[in-house]
């Protein structure tokens, strides 16, 4: 047996509730050798904005930034396909030295020449700062000689958190609101911030709000568009998923455009049924905006409700851990858990803040492992000790649990299937269900206490 | 062999679908091939993070790559400070019997001298038991990750062996290549079977390609022992797999050869009956034994096969990407059971390709095939546009364009994320050869058997 050692400096980052007091440090640059499951600046730029798909997205810099995130998100688009595509400026040694920027100015024309794409993303990655390229020049003259925007993204990895990225892709963002026509947008509208699409999610919200009489003026970015991102302005509410990704944006068009913006989540049917509320309570001149929205959480949960009942039959009682990106989606997982009578006992994220982390502790159970940006090692201490059957992560973490023998969900943006709304709930549920009532559990030496080597002491009788 | 480059440029400046990754990569793989090693990349974090869930989607394992986690003033004072912060964290939490110190583009940009920082970090513990540390310059502003997988073993190879004290005869050094789990498992089954003791770096067979854990493994077990590649000098001979290996000439075979007179066979990579020949000539040379019946029987039931399916495959033309040797290896194979390789792509840049292959190649073929270096997946798709194919062989990179063009993939080499499985694929030796044969008869098979209007089922 292995004892799992925790780094001094890690040790407060990590907290037990009910057994020690809170005092949990978080949004601290990652300890240096630590293995931690974060990516970089370049990454939350790129997950904001990738859904965008008829922008032309190019990744200034060496090639791998671009390879490694070549078409791996389940982001669905209605119409074009750009952002399933991977273009890199695939920086050489030459380009290192002498500089980048008429390769830059070439691959822009060409791609842009080939592609015909509304507007075009730059994405800085970490070397292009350091190599001195004026990007945001090649930018601008691209943009004025091919005549669409052409947005300089500042994404250089080493440059902050994940947080950074977010906030980069914000401001390019911001650049696009403001410049399309308003003038037809209706009095009872918003805008659907931090949700991506992911397995066609994008499209179920904005068919709630659609059935309850608000219309949905853009959606940043699932299936995003240009031209929808232009009039964004014209809404009269912002309404933000996602903690951390885009509420910098909304802040901005809270201030300059004077739109106000509420924070939702439709992951559960708590957090959905609250979602299509708060936007009717926002709309208190047309009341029958909340009684269509109360029936129709009706008659979405009556549907799924049966099934769902039987699934909480078969799952109620496991223990779930959970490590997610932004702390906000903790929070929906936890209250879906409990709806299908499941237990979390670890819950943790990779850029949560002290505030975040209070509300953690305050919905969690006594002796529940609360994490901030924790490591591969960590994890799977805790999964264990804690006799977690089912672990809720991406794919960094999905391996974790398989060594372990402890079934998995993946709830990141390369899955495929849809989790939010309430048919989203369902899925949820059904993937919870598939993955801690396989029978292949009973083969992993955790579970059985069949280690090989006792496994090859069985006497195995032949049958007469 | 013709070495003079041969610059095959894209036909446009930017890379639209890569078909290549980069260096790091494959330095760290072959750090986790080593027994007890972890890899630290020396930047940013997000390059590791990256790297290891691109590993995760082939290998479906866990791999832990440490980052000295680069910050803004680190980028402006240099990242020594950072990287003792992580060499002293490693052996903290991991306690390594090795680690490998890779560099990303950042680090060289700024011009890091690492192993200055090796040496400090060194000389501060000089009291205290630190494992070896091995650095390997990896800028990926040059080179593939195949440059950095095989610069690896080169500069794990030159800081670990030690002075050459005896010749042991049975002892054999093997770098295969960046192959598959399945295929290191089936060249060490090989190795034993002729009574050779090998140090076969890396062998990721067993880190990458594991069982289920009782208790999580901070470093899984298995690879190369760190005592096998310091006796890498005495060994009696080591075979260098893969004719193009990267854009250096250097090598770690080589290597050895020169410090260490430890002669060396430079062979393909083994796949296919030609190919496989080469290897079991050497292996009978260097034991002085002949190949065991099990691999001779290997060897008939191969022939066998390639006669029973011979004329579903006779003529097809295929189009084959992915890193150099393995599309050299491919090319080999393919050409031995009649189907024609005409186009031959890879996104690696070594100025070799073209040569090797005409090396290996009949000319009848050689002749039919276009071969091209420094290729990405737009250019590939417009490269075959004009042809007319029956199979596409690579790896899961290659899919939207066969998808497309409606054109079946038989999945070789590294990435593949879109199958259970992808790690153990076998490709290389008698048995490797049977399974691409049966794959590629068998999804023509299915091809036609789809397309017919009466869908027959005998053949
Ligand atoms: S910066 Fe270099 S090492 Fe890092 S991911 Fe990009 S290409 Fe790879
Ligand atoms: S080079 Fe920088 S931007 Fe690219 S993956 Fe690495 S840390 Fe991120």
């Amino acid at each position: 047996m292995t004892t799992i050692p925790i780094l001094k400096e890690r040790e407060e980052q990590i907290y037990r509730k009910g057994s020690e007091p809170f005092n949990m440090q978080c949004e601290k640059h990652s300890l240096a050798g630590s293995v931690s499951q974060r990516a970089c600046v370049f990454c939350g730029s790129r997950v904001v904005l990738y859904p965008v798909a008829d922008a032309l997205h190019l990744i200034h810099g060496p090639i791998g930034c671009a390879a490694y995130t070549w078409d791996i998100r389940g982001a669905l688009s209605s119409g074009p396909e750009l952002h399933r595509l991977s273009f890199s400026t695939d920086l050489q040694e030459r380009d290192v030295i002498f500089g980048a920027e008429k390769k830059l100015y070439a691959a822009l024309t060409e791609l842009i020449e080939q592609y015909q794409p509304k507007a075009a993303f730059v994405y800085s990655t970490c070397i292009v700062g350091i190599i001195g390229d004026d990007v945001e020049a090649v930018c601008r003259k691209v943009g004025k000689e091919a005549g669409i925007p052409v947005l300089p993204v500042h994404s250089e990895g080493f440059k902050g958190t994940k947080k950074d990225g977010y906030k980069a892709a914000c401001d390019a963002l911001a650049q696009l609101i403001g410049t399309g026509e308003t003038a037809d947008i209706s009095p009872i509208s918003i805008n659907i911030m931090g949700e991506f699409n992911i397995g066609g999610e994008a499209w179920m919200i904005k068919d709630y709000y659609r059935k309850i009489g608000v219309d949905v003026v853009s959606i940043m970015t699932g299936d995003g568009r240009v031209a929808d991102i232009k009039r964004a302005h014209g809404a009269k509410l912002n309404v933000v998923q996602c903690s951390g990704s885009m509420t910098p944006l909304a802040e901005m068009m809270k201030e300059k455009y004077g739109i106000p913006f509420i924070r939702v989540s439709y992951f559960g049917i708590e957090d959905m049924a609250k979602a299509l509320y708060d936007v009717a309570e926002h709309f208190p001149d047309q009341p029958e905006i909340m009684e269509k929205a109360q029936e129709l959480v009706r008659s979405e949960v009556n549907r799924i409700y049966p099934e769902l009942v039987k699934i909480r039959e078969q799952v109620s009682g496991k223990r779930a851990a959970i490590y997610v990106g932004g702390a906000f989606k903790a929070f929906s997982l936890i209250k879906a858990l409990r709806n299908l009578g499941m237990e979390v006992v670890l819950a943790g994220s990779q850029t949560g803040n002290e505030k975040d982390y209070e509300i953690l502790r305050d919905m969690c159970n006594d002796g529940t492992v609360i994490l901030d940006d924790a490591n591969p090692l960590e994890l799977s201490k805790y999964i264990i000790e804690k006799n977690a059957d089912l672990f809720i992560g991406g794919v960094k973490e999905r391996p974790i649990a398989y060594k372990m023998g402890i079934g998995f969900c993946d709830h990141n943006h390369e899955r495929k299937t849809p989790l939010a709304g309430f048919e989203g709930m369902l899925n949820f549920a059904k993937e919870i269900f598939n993955t801690v009532t396989s029978p292949v559990w009973q083969f992993a030496p955790h579970r059985s206490g069949n280690e090989p080597e006792q496994l090859r002491n069985v006497v195995i009788q032949p049958s007469k | 062999m013709n070495t003079a480059r041969k610059k095959i440029s894209k036909n446009h400046t930017s890379t639209q679908n890569p078909c290549k990754l980069c260096s790091p990569l494959g330095a760290s793989l072959v750090i986790r091939g080593i027994s007890g090693a972890v890899p630290l990349l020396h930047g940013s974090q997000g390059c590791s993070t990256y790297i290891r869930r691109y590993l995760i989607s082939h290998f479906k394992e866990p791999i832990d790559i440490a980052s000295s986690n680069f910050g803004e003033d680190t980028a402006i004072f240099g990242g020594g400070a950072n990287i003792k912060i992580a060499l002293e964290n490693i052996i903290a939490q991991y306690q390594p019997e090795m680690i490998g110190v890779a560099t990303t583009c950042l680090s060289e940009t700024i011009g890091d001298d690492v192993n200055m920082f090796i040496y400090e970090f060194l000389k501060q513990r000089k009291e205290i038991p630190t494992p070896p540390i091995v650095h390997i310059s990896t800028p990926s502003y040059s080179g593939t990750h195949i440059t950095g997988f095989h610069r690896a073993n080169l500069e794990i190879v030159k800081t670990l062996a030690a002075e050459k004290t005896t010749t042991r005869k049975d002892h054999i050094n093997v770098f295969a290549g960046m192959l598959s789990t399945a295929d290191l498992r089936y060249l060490k089954e090989i190795f034993t079977d002729f009574d050779l003791k090998h140090m076969l770096l890396p062998d990721y067979s067993q880190t990458m390609d594991g069982t289920l854990w009782q208790q999580y493994q901070k470093i899984p077990a298995g690879g190369t022992t760190i005592d096998q590649i310091k006796d890498a000098g005495n060994a009696s001979a080591s075979l260098q797999m893969g004719r193009i290996l990267n854009s250096e000439s250097e090598s770690a075979a080589k290597y050895l050869n020169e410090t260490f007179d430890v002669p060396s066979y430079e062979l393909g990579l083994p796949i296919g009956i030609k190919e496989t020949d080469r290897l079991f000539e050497a292996l009978e040379e260097i034991s002085g034994k002949p190949t065991p019946q099990k691999y001779v029987e290997e060897r008939g039931r191969l022939v066998d096969a390639y006669v029973d399916g011979h004329k579903y495959v006779n003529g097809l033309k295929a189009a084959l990407y992915g890193e150099e040797d393995l599309v050299a290896g491919l090319a080999s194979f393919l050409s031995e059971i009649g189907i024609v390789p005409v186009l031959c792509a890879s996104g690696g840049e070594s100025g070799r390709l073209e040569s090797t292959l005409n090396e290996i190649m009949d000319k009848n073929i050689s002749e039919k095939m276009k071969i091209l270096e420094g290729m990405d997946f737009k250019n590939i798709e417009a490269e075959v546009e004009s042809m007319s194919l029956e199979l596409f062989i690579g790896n899961s990179k290659g899919y939207s364009v066969t998808r497309r063009k409606e054109i079946p993939l038989v999945r070789a080499g590294f990435p593949i994320h879109d199958r259970i499985g992808g790690q153990r694929i076998l490709h290389v030796g008698y048995r490797g050869a049977q399974n691409l044969f049966d794959q590629i008869a068998n999804t023509i098979l299915d091809q036609r058997q789809k397309t017919s209007d009466i869908g027959y089922s005998y053949m």
